[in-house]
């Protein structure tokens, strides 16, 4: 079902990571991200590790909760690995049948499955620790220089902060369709693609309806509060910069050098 | 000065067929007078299409009136410059809960009308403090709004109006859509604000029930307001309620009923304690 | 026998931390063209209930059994049980979808592997068992009226002919006239094809005088299971759980209370005016004293 999805989201609990302003995290996910693909050497790996083991530890989102949302990705990441491991011409270290494993391909393989694993286990600590509202005021007010050229900022905020909201009530409304057009004998299952592409149109056509009378009922209700756009609007929780994420941003700067000479080093 | 007042309303809206071809014209409201002074409790009954939720829209300015006028609190409501102004006056609740609250979190959601009419952070948080515990709401303020029950999900509503500081608020159809447990927990809760902070309501509804409490009742039918008085008033005239496809509380058509047989009882009885009180009285004459 | 379960178990979200039962021991026997009505408030399991009944959902433990056959055998077709148990879902008339109101109703029948032509014949039949005015047939469902809708919605499952016919909560948002309208409809429909009737609802007095029996559910269990009058004479507790008895069930007691000599297991008004009635014309009253009395007064 897609509600059992749940790499990624969010995770309640009390941690100085949960508490620290999103422009911190994403900025510091984005510098991790790159940091993976400009360190060289092993012990650039090693420092990414370990920074972000210590992230982990401090954000008190159990490290057994990650991985189970990891699963979904297993695949990708094992795809990766074979490709990398069988396709890389170079010294020959065993063969068989058509396949050759060659030293740099195990390099290759294995560089490339620690990166991604890092990659998605960093970017959901994010998604772990910050709540969707609160990401979405980090990026607005991240791109608010983009408002120079005439980039809606705000309304794009403000469209993915609603889609967020009505997530979970459009699949619920799914489901009680789905179940509504099976009790009258519909089959989501079986049969050909074509077949099961038409068995959705009493699925989608009712979908389609109620989203947007949804988003028109939503729209009177928000105009009837005064909501006008962005301009002239006030926040409830302003983001402002404590202690905390001074010391956030050092940290991650402290990485990024460290990381860069250990990786230089060997 | 009237809180609401409205004259000769009239609404019209064009029908459309497939193609766009315009099939006729629809008269929604039909020269509606309506005075509401500040601080009324005022219910609006009326079957599903008698025009009662048209009516309500034009008092938030979500409408506008095809002639006639709308004063809310003195402002015309066709003014543009007085959109927002009238919109902070006069807050309005819809029917779907889900379909009204915008925030992730409950708090978030009170907090977004005064984030709108740019009110400095501090205050905000001192209007969804108040406001949430007006509707007995606070200790759930850092709720997902999808985990609340229906009840609960309006009184967050109200309590996103609320925080706007209205004078006034609309209330269209608030619990058509809950169980009897949330339909209590609303009407509770709107009472309150009436009596506590003198808000003045407008509760539109098709419950005879919820509106054993209000000060005058109007009942629209087809556009016009085809009755008006007291609950009382409304309540003695059973058989012209069924006409107007309107439910009559039991206890009052129990005491209609015993009246037919014979009985010399009131009309208009509303409550058991009344009836029971009047039946002793007939005993005790025996 | 239609329809028995026995010791039926369903927990949502088993295996995770927010595990809730939602159907706790349930064992109940509906009997072939009975008019039952299933009681409870939001969450109270009711809906969760029914869902089992044609197999949309599945116990966690325990058996159901249709007509004698247990619905979670191998070979048992669930698709058949769909077509045998109707499930009128609230807000029916979310799941309309065709272009026209009587391709719509045809899509049961289709499902069931029915030719055009008898499908069609069907849809005919079922529209008019809900009273649909005929000009409506070829309009659009997104363009007549919420009772209308609900009509056409109702007559898409009476459509696959089942044997049982299930409706959650069928009058949620219906103004009064459109709910009576509807209730009376369920139950000359009843009565023309003798099927069994089960009626989800929240609000005793909307199915006080339809049905034979009433099943009362709390916290996933059946709480009570009877006749109404029988139901309505726990009106104390009923209360506590947020559910009210029907007005003239505290009215009646209110009078006992007061010395009156009336049948409090009167349900409906005219039963109800009728041994007031004769009380009063009785003057039967024995040492009361008026208006000094402690049952609550004014429930609304």
């Amino acid at each position: 079902m897609l509600r059992d999805i749940t790499l990624g989201q969010y995770y309640q609990t009390e941690s100085v990571i949960h508490r620290m302003d999103p422009r911190v995290k994403l900025g510091g996910t984005l510098l991790f991200i790159v940091s993976l693909f400009v360190f060289g050497g092993y012990l650039g790996y090693v420092a990414a590790a370990l920074f972000l083991g210590i992230v982990i530890r401090l954000s008190h989102v159990p490290f057994r909760f990650m991985v189970k949302g990891m699963k979904s990705i297993l695949f990708l990441l094992l795809l990766t690995v074979v490709f990398n491991l069988f396709l890389t011409p170079g010294t020959v270290l065993v063969s068989f049948w058509k396949l050759n494993i060659t030293l740099e391909g195990l390099r290759l393989a294995v560089t490339m499955a620690v990166r991604l694993a890092l990659l998605i286990i960093g970017s959901s600590v994010m998604t772990l620790t910050t709540t969707p509202n609160h990401l979405t005021d980090g990026m607005e007010k991240m791109m608010k220089p983009l408002k120079l050229f005439h980039v809606p900022v705000h309304d794009v905020a403000m469209i993915m902060s609603i889609a967020l909201r009505f997530i979970p009530i459009l699949l619920e409304e799914t489901d009680k369709i789905m179940k509504a057009q099976m009790a009258r004998g519909a089959d989501f299952e079986s049969g050909s693609i074509v077949k099961r592409a038409k068995a959705m149109v009493p699925l989608l056509v009712p979908l389609f309806v109620s989203a947007f009378r949804r988003a028109n009922d939503l729209a009177m209700a928000m105009e009837a509060r005064c909501y006008r756009g962005g301009d002239g609007r006030t926040k409830m929780k302003p983001l402002v910069y404590q202690r905390r994420d001074k010391v956030g941003y050092l940290c991650i700067a402290l990485y990024l050098t460290a990381g860069f000479v250990l990786g230089r080093l060997v | 000065m009237e809180m609401i007042k409205t004259k000769d309303l009239v609404y019209e809206y064009i029908r459309r067929d497939e193609e766009g071809n315009v099939e006729g014209l629809t008269t929604a409201v039909d020269r509606v007078n309506l005075d509401v002074a500040p601080g009324e409790f005022i219910a609006i009954l009326g079957h599903n299409g008698s025009g009662k939720s048209t009516l309500a829209k034009h008092i938030n300015a979500i409408l506008y009136p095809t002639e006639g006028v709308v004063l809310v609190d003195g402002m015309d409501t066709s003014q543009e410059a007085y959109l927002w102004e009238i919109r902070q006056r006069a807050g309005m609740v819809f029917q779907n809960p889900d379909n009204q609250i915008i925030g992730q979190v409950v708090e978030e959601d009170v907090g977004f009308g005064p984030e709108n009419m740019g009110i400095p952070t501090k205050e905000i948080w001192e209007r969804v403090e108040e406001s949430l515990k007006a509707v007995g709401m606070y200790e759930y303020r850092k709720h997902s709004p999808n985990k609340l029950s229906g009840g609960q999900k309006q009184r967050v509503s109200i309590a996103g109006v609320l925080a706007m500081h209205p004078k006034c608020i609309v209330l269209d159809e608030p619990t058509a859509m809950l169980d009897p447990k949330g339909r209590k927990e609303v009407i509770r809760a709107v009472r309150a604000l009436n009596q506590v902070e003198e808000i003045t309501i407008v509760l539109i509804t098709h419950y005879m029930e919820e509106i054993v409490h209000a000060d005058r009742v109007f009942v629209m039918d087809q556009g016009r307001i085809a009755m008006a008085g007291t609950p009382r008033e409304i309540f003695s005239r059973v058989e012209r309620l069924k006409e107007l496809r309107l439910d009559v509380p039991q206890v009052t058509l129990l005491s209609h009923e015993l009246q037919k047989k014979g009985l010399a009882l009131p009309d208009g009885i509303l409550t058991q304690k009344e009836l029971a009180d009047e039946l002793d009285r007939i005993l005790a004459g025996n | 026998m239609a329809i028995i379960f026995d010791h039926v178990n369903h927990i949502y979200g088993e295996d995770t931390p927010m595990a809730v039962k939602a159907l706790d021991d349930i064992c109940l026997q509906i009997p072939d063209g009975q008019f039952v009505g299933i009681i409870g408030h939001t969450g109270s399991g009711k809906s969760t209930l029914v869902q089992h009944m044609n197999g949309l959902l599945k116990a966690t433990s325990g058996h159901i059994y249709f007509n004698g056959e247990d619905i979670y055998d191998k070979d048992f077709s669930l698709k058949k049980l769909r077509s045998k148990v109707g499930l009128v879902f609230q807000y029916p008339e979310h799941q309309l979808f065709e272009i026209d109101v009587f391709s719509d109703v045809c899509f049961g029948p289709k499902n069931l592997g029915l030719e055009k032509k008898e499908a069609e014949l069907r849809a005919f039949d079922a529209l008019r068992k809900v009273g649909l005015p005929m000009e409506l047939y070829y309009q659009s469902p997104f363009e007549i009226s919420g009772g209308q809708k609900r009509r056409a919605a109702i007559a898409g499952v009476l459509a696959m002919e089942p044997e049982v016919l299930v409706l959650d909560e069928p009058t949620a948002g219906l103004d009064p006239k459109g709910r009576d309208e509807i209730l009376d409809q369920i139950r000359r429909l009843r009565e023309e094809t003798g099927m069994t009737v089960l009626l989800v609802s929240h609000s005793m007095e909307d199915v006080a005088e339809y049905v034979d029996r009433i099943i009362v559910m709390n916290h996933g269990r059946i709480l009570y299971d009877g006749e109404p009058r029988e139901v309505f004479s726990h009106y104390k507790e009923l209360e506590e759980i947020g559910l009210a008895a029907p007005q003239v069930t505290y009215v009646l007691h209110e009078l006992e209370g007061r010395g009156l000599d009336v049948d409090v297991n009167a349900t409906t008004i005219e039963e109800a005016a009728e041994t007031i009635w004769a009380a009063v014309k009785r003057g039967k009253k024995s040492g009361m004293s008026p208006g000094r009395d402690k049952t609550s007064s004014g429930k609304f």
